[in-house]
């Protein structure tokens, strides 16, 4: 695993933002938490209250806490205005703040309460008011406990960090992600061993500022508060780095062939003379919304997923109708230009192996209809209750003998060892080719189409040299090539690539 | 009985906390004068009111009725921080600032009313309570309960008070550190002119130290005499339930000193 430490230097910039992130959050839960202490101290509701609510916000899952705050901050774009960013820093921030405040706000309620009796009628009796006790008597008292706090939440909230890689926001998560989806082990170690090492650093730097505010040890109170500010500080700068004309932003969902597809984008951007800038591992709501707001500028979308999600349509007008209503509608609703359609389908569909198609005599859908009642049908959990299934179903009037949901991953294992004789595919998965499964016709024409899209934010939508530079794109990529890159990308043989090679290749074998 | 006004004055006191009477309980409250230069020592069982009788005097407890003067005027009607700098507050919790050092310590009353204190006044008010000038740079925890407690009345008197208010200031003491520092704070008394205000329910040390002695039973006041009338038997049954203790104590001790005489 001798390339995690080639990786590691490359991970500068990444690194950079993810400190001023966690930074940022755990310096607004601090302003929050500890005047919000400062009053539960005085109040028992207060206290009960703040301390069940900073409970609760620790039982949401981060992941979900980050994603929650994208709709909250949409709907806020009523008050607010269009300017209110959805995505990247913002909803990043928080969420992390969110998750930040419960162990600054419990320990520094605690400290509180903790403090010696005697000590406070001291205070009183010596004649302090309530803000010279609260400055001369519990704040330094109490300092040493809260900064244990402190050193809790920038662990917590330096590790939950890597997660606002979903939402947009650049942090140490983008290789753990990007890795993790090409299941590229060395970058998935070298983001973690990042923001391992900094979560360290922090616990220690911390450690240093809350044994010196123990033993009144100013040097050490003041020496590690003085790194601190000074590793923010250089995090910032080398963040602030980011000139007027930001490069072209590029956004990959989480699955392989989005990372090849922006890889090839990049490739083809680059080759034209413009900077580009990767944003991996995103959720799929996210990239749509971001790209109409041009906090992305590139995304490639499928015809099915805006139909379903975005146009709220059940209804299948068919494969042209759909693309050219779709072309129309971002255009109009989003400022989205729709460039065109990269040429293969990422689509629904139903697979077989070839010697049981070939048993069977099938080779389409209509052919299942009198044999469903003797097979298995797997799907993966969410597919059974897609409007696809039921459309197929009826279209058909398919009955199958036995349902069974896998894991996508499973599902594949399922069919060679024949408990599943039918399984739902996707169309550019690898495994099809890999397996030389057999894709079953759809003569009905039930299953709606799920064209790639090559999507443009307003902001370049009309740039000429970008148009001009992905032109070549739109009706390059047979599904045929789709797959075996993917392949390429998902397999764990020596045959396996990174989603830059395997953009390299497909954009060899499709003439580019 | 005094020509001039008393120092404090509690007028018709009474404090309640909630459904429960500390202090006051009966018709009209507790009232009584403290005269300039008296050494006054507040006796009852636990739970009697007198440490909450004697925080009204720093207003660390308002009363819910009546009026407690100090020179005249109603302390609570005086700034906080001005009144308890005049008046000098010893209590058995100490409460040394753990951050501070003793010179801090010692200075913070003058200190919160922008003076500060020059080290020879520091080392001058260790000296009042027989400390070495070399205790101004240590820590309270580097301290013996005693020391902390001499720092404890040298703050106290930091700001040169008027009055003097000790709510079982050696509850916590060993008997020997007890003894030595109840005699060096009746000797301050005297020298430095106080007028002190003692809670205890150790009638020995009320006896001991006080030139009169208030004696307080379910919140309200049940007696008020010299030691000597008390050793008398004046100030009633509550009273003197409290005096015969010590002075059993006294004359069984006593009885141990003279040799036993055959056929006595």
């Amino acid at each position: 695993m001798g390339d995690i430490w080639d990786l590691l230097p490359g991970l500068g910039d990444k690194l950079a933002a993810h400190v001023v992130l966690s930074a940022s959050a755990i310096g607004l839960a601090m302003l929050i938490a500890l005047p919000m202490a400062v009053w539960a101290g005085r109040s028992r509701i207060v206290s009960r209250l703040a301390l069940s609510l900073a409970s609760l916000v620790q039982t949401i899952p981060a992941l979900a806490l980050l994603a929650l705050f994208f709709p909250l901050l949409l709907s806020l774009r009523s008050v607010f205005g269009e300017g209110l960013p959805t995505l990247g820093f913002l909803p990043a921030l928080m969420a992390l703040t969110l998750y930040a405040l419960l162990p600054i706000l419990r320990n520094a309620v605690t400290a509180q309460a903790n403090l010696d009796e005697g000590v406070l009628e001291a205070a009183d009796g010596v004649g302090m008011t309530k803000w010279q006790k609260l400055v001369l008597v519990e704040a330094p008292l109490s300092a040493p406990f809260i900064m244990a706090g402190i050193r809790t939440a920038s662990v917590w909230t330096i590790g939950a960090a890597t997660l606002a890689t979903t939402i947009g926001q650049p942090s140490l998560g983008d290789p753990i992600f990007a890795g993790l989806q090409t299941q590229n082990w060395a970058l998935v170690l070298a983001g973690c061993l990042a923001s391992a090492g900094l979560a360290l650093a922090a616990d220690n730097l911390l450690w240093v500022i809350e044994v010196g505010l123990a033993r009144r040890k100013r040097w050490m109170t003041y020496g590690g508060m003085a790194v601190v500010v000074l590793g923010i500080l250089a995090a910032l700068w080398g963040q602030g780095q980011d000139p007027e004309d930001r490069p072209i932003v590029i956004a990959a969902k989480q699955f392989s062939e989005q990372y090849i597809l922006a890889q090839l984008i990049g490739a083809q951007l680059e080759a034209a003379g413009y900077r580009v800038e990767y944003r991996d591992g995103l959720g799929s709501a996210v990239v749509h919304s971001a790209v109409a707001s041009s906090s992305i500028d590139i995304s490639v979308d499928y015809t099915g997923t805006i139909w379903t999600n975005y146009l709220k349509r059940a209804d299948n007008p068919g494969r042209e109708a759909m693309y050219e209503t779709i072309r129309e509608w971002e255009q109009r609703e989003n400022g989205v230009k729709v460039l065109g359609r990269l040429g293969f389908e990422n689509a629904y569909a139903f697979a077989m192996r070839a010697d049981r198609a070939q048993a069977l005599g099938v080779t389409s859908l209509a052919d299942l209809v009198g044999k469903a009642p003797q097979l298995t049908v797997g799907g993966d959990p969410e597919f059974f209750e897609r409007p696809e299934w039921l459309a197929v179903r009826d279209a058909y009037g398919l009955r199958f003998g036995k349902t069974r949901n896998f894991a996508p991953t499973f599902m594949y294992n399922a069919l060679a060892s024949g408990e599943a004789d039918v399984i739902s595919a996707y169309t550019s998965d690898g495994r099809i080719a890999a397996d030389r499964l057999v894709v079953l016709e759809d003569p009905k024409g039930a299953l709606p189409s799920y064209d790639a899209l090559l999507m443009l934010s307003p902001r370049i939508a009309a740039d000429e040299g970008v148009l001009t530079a992905l032109q070549p794109l739109i009706g390059a990529i047979s599904v045929e090539a789709m797959r075996e890159a993917n392949f390429a990308v998902d397999r764990e043989d020596a045959g396996k690539l990174t989603p830059t090679a395997a953009a390299e290749e497909l954009a060899r074998k499709s003439g580019l | 009985m005094h020509d001039t006004p008393p120092l404090l004055r509690f007028d018709g006191v009474t404090c309640r906390f909630g459904d429960v009477t500390a202090v006051g309980p009966g018709e009209g409250g507790v009232s009584c004068d403290i005269a300039y230069g008296s050494f006054v020592a507040l006796v009852g069982a636990s739970g009697s009111g007198k440490s909450t009788l004697l925080k009204t005097v720093n207003t660390l407890v308002e009363p819910t009725g009546g009026r407690v003067l100090f020179g005249g005027e109603d302390v609570t009607q005086l700034k906080p921080a001005r009144l308890r700098r005049r008046v000098g507050y010893v209590f058995q919790g100490i409460g040394l600032f753990p951050h501070f050092s003793v010179a801090e310590n010692i200075a913070i009353g003058p200190r919160l009313a922008g003076e500060k204190l020059p080290p020879e006044r520091i080392a001058e008010l260790l000296a009042l309570v027989e400390l070495d000038p070399g205790y101004a740079t240590r820590m309270p925890d580097e301290l013996s309960g005693g020391q902390r407690q001499r720092v404890g009345v040298a703050r106290a008197l930091a700001g040169g008070p008027e009055l003097l208010i000790m709510d079982e200031p050696f509850g916590a003491l060993d008997p020997v550190t007890r003894d030595a520092l109840g005699r060096k704070v009746r000797e301050l008394h005297e020298t430095l002119g106080l007028t002190t205000v003692m809670v205890t329910h150790d009638m020995a040390e009320a006896l001991l130290l006080a030139d009169r002695v208030l004696v307080m039973d379910k919140g309200a006041l049940v007696a008020d005499e010299s030691p000597r009338a008390l050793l008398a038997g004046e100030g009633g049954p509550v009273a003197q339930r409290l005096a015969s203790v010590p002075r059993e104590q006294a004359e069984r001790l006593a009885a141990m000193e003279t040799p036993a005489e055959g056929g006595a």
